[in-house]
């Protein structure tokens, strides 16, 4: 199982558009991405609704997870995302 | 002759006319819905009741604007969301029909997200909207919701939440009618931000047959069915005057002898302030700061604070920007400064109430404002809500003092602070008055109830008299006071606050132009004869005509 921790860059968290964003590439993925705050339960990162549940905001540290053929690139291209500032790219 | 006249409150000034396009109401599943035969078959119609909204919304997307396209694409993925699918199954399981299994699941997820507060209770909005979309496919029935339009359209509601009005094809949506909503409610201040004409309280609006043709004067608050070729014909023309006239005034508002009234944005985020920056507008005279606070589940740092007030500041080099600090309480809780429930949010610790409860609230935006204003020079004015007493305008006072910005202010939206503005204005450098929450509290009518429209009339002469004694105070001191309500963006009214002393006027840009040229029309003393017959009057309806009688005929000719 591959796992990476990554701080959430978007300056306003990982909701509406950037939880949007961030669902679409783990959807892309084609595989089952997890995501949580380390000791906690994780949520499925697929699932829009899971995602702004879990509240994760500014600065915070999460971790991803994900099973399959192809995981670690997969990861390090929604680690990639969650690094970016998607609320600043609005517009 | 032209047909049937129906009168409402005009809220977003223009007029159209187009065939009306009916919102069809929220559907709710049957009370008595019986628990499924076949849990498989009944679970097989969630999936695709849910299917269908998503492929719905998805088309919607791709014909919506730019604008809209990101908040209606994010609406389909909750359709499509395993989540609330696994939900709705298990509600199935356990016996409930296809409508109320997803509505229950709606509820659940609904529950988890108004418990985290903030933001995410205001995405409960497009949940719930998935909801009654899935739940009318179950039915049978009509989506509720705008439908797609496809040509110029009038739309017709009982009322708009705002994320749908904020999701209107502006292309097609020609003019706004609801039955309910009311001067200050945020579809009206959402309407007038996009410059549709509207018109609410119109009673009767929901039975108005799909397609009628219809006329809407969003000044008048006339909506007319079946309009003669005459009433179009007129109302053409005096779009075309009203153009030709607000284009041949621009720069900062004054009157016809030179006595400036400075006319400013109201704003609300980045987005706000580049729109506005660009407009022909002095400056910013309410900058209402929650949305960054709204987003959050915990106090967002003084870095990430000042990196936005700096984005917002920059679009207006060295004009004014005014800041009204956080206005937050029971009504707009944040999930990380929430003092509990209370029984009447509107009377209590909201604005700078929860602030002084919390201190740190302030002195973090107050810090990341200097930051902000240092970055890029702006001309920075900061201003507290809910001011009621002097002593809490010398504690603002201090607070900005101490966090080395140089102007600091009050909004007079208390009766009491406008009563005692000789005393509270002494405290600061400036006054606005929030006339919504003015009227709201001298009247004793809560803005949220359409049904009270008339008694929040912005031209109540009782509300006049309260502006009256605040500008008084002020006027002791010296010190400027400005109007950033819903009312400085009403021509005629803008007269009569021009002679009550204001010395702003704050609005949506889109209401600006008109404002400007009525103000370019009149003398100070013209302002001050009208303000007289406004307080003369005896009620509400008296003031607005006596001011239209008395006003510049070149100026009412294109009301």
């Amino acid at each position: 199982m591959a796992q990476r921790t990554v701080t959430i860059a978007s300056s306003v968290g990982l909701h509406a558009r950037p939880a949007a964003l961030f669902v679409e590439a783990a959807q892309g993925t084609g595989l089952d991405v997890e995501i949580g705050r380390a000791g906690e339960d994780a949520v499925d990162a697929t699932s829009i609704l899971g995602v702004m549940a879990l509240g994760a905001k500014h600065g915070e540290e999460v971790v991803l997870t994900a099973d399959g053929d192809g995981a670690d690139a997969a990861l390090e291209s929604l680690v990639a995302l969650l690094s970016r500032d998607l609320d600043a790219e609005e517009g | 002759m032209s047909g049937d006249t129906r009168h409402g409150v005009g809220v977003s000034p223009g007029s159209a006319v187009g065939p009306v396009v009916q919102v069809a109401p929220p559907v709710r599943p049957p009370a008595d819905e019986p628990a499924p035969t076949d849990a498989g078959a009944a679970t097989d119609l969630v999936l695709e009741a849910l299917a269908a909204v998503a492929a719905d919304l998805d088309a919607r997307a791709e014909a919506a604007d730019a604008h809209a396209q990101p908040i209606i694409k994010a609406t389909a993925m909750i359709a499509r969301d395993k989540g609330l699918a696994k939900a709705a199954g298990k509600q199935v399981g356990s016996g409930k029909g296809p409508a109320t299994a997803i509505a229950a699941a709606v509820d659940e997820y609904a529950a988890q997200f108004e418990a985290l507060g903030g933001y995410f209770a205001e995405r409960v909005t497009d949940l719930r909207d998935v909801g009654d979309r899935a739940v009318a496919h179950v039915l049978g029935v009509p989506a509720p919701g705008v439908p797609t339009l496809e040509g110029p359209s009038v739309v017709v509601a009982h009322d708009l939440a705002p994320a749908q009005t904020a999701a209107l094809d502006r292309n097609h949506v020609v003019a706004i009618v609801t039955a309910a909503g009311g001067r200050t409610s945020h579809t009206a201040i959402l309407a007038a931000q996009m410059g549709i004409p509207a018109v609410v309280q119109l009673h009767g609006a929901t039975e108005i047959p799909e397609g009628t043709s219809v006329a809407v004067d969003g000044d008048a608050g006339e909506v007319t069915l079946d309009p003669d070729m005459a009433l179009i014909e007129a109302q053409r023309e005096r779009r075309e005057r009203r153009a030709a006239a607000l284009a041949g005034v621009s720069g900062p508002g004054a009157t016809r002898d030179g006595h400036a009234i400075a006319l400013l944005a109201n704003i609300g985020g980045v987005d706000d302030a580049i729109a506005a920056g660009a407009q022909d507008v002095e400056g910013v005279g309410l900058f209402r700061t929650e949305f960054l606070y709204l987003s959050a589940s915990s106090l967002p740092s003084v870095d990430e604070q000042a990196s936005i007030y700096a984005a917002v500041l920059r679009p207006f080099g060295d004009r004014r920007v005014v800041v009204r600090t956080l206005d937050a309480g029971a009504d707009k809780p944040l999930a990380f400064a929430n003092l509990g429930e209370e029984e009447n949010p509107a009377l209590g610790r909201r604005g700078l109430r929860l602030c002084q409860a919390m201190p740190e609230l302030i002195d973090s935006q107050l810090e990341a404002l200097a930051m902000a204003a240092k970055e890029t020079g702006a001309d920075v004015r900061v201003m507290a809500p809910m001011v009621a007493t002097a002593d809490e305008a010398a504690w603002f006072a201090s607070r900005v003092k101490a966090a080395g910005l140089p102007k600091s202010g009050v909004m007079i939206e208390v009766p009491a602070a406008a009563l005692r503005s000789r005393h509270v204005l002494a405290e600061v450098d400036f006054g606005s008055l929030g006339t919504n929450d003015l009227a709201q509290y001298t009247m004793a009518a809560d803005r949220m109830e359409g049904e009270l429209s008339d008694l929040l009339d912005p031209w109540q002469p009782a509300v006049l008299d309260v502006v009256a004694a605040a500008c008084a105070g002020g006027a002791e001191h010296a010190k400027p006071v400005g109007v950033c309500g819903e009312s400085a963006g009403d021509p005629l009214l803008a007269l009569v606050l021009a002679g009550l002393g204001v010395s702003s006027l704050s609005m949506a840009p889109k209401k600006v132009p008109a404002v400007r040229l009525a103000l370019s029309l009149h003398t100070l003393e013209e302002c001050r004869a009208l303000a007289d017959a406004a307080r003369s009057a005896r009620t509400a309806e008296d003031a607005r005509e006596a001011v239209r009688a008395a006003a510049s005929e070149e100026l009412t000719a294109i009301l």
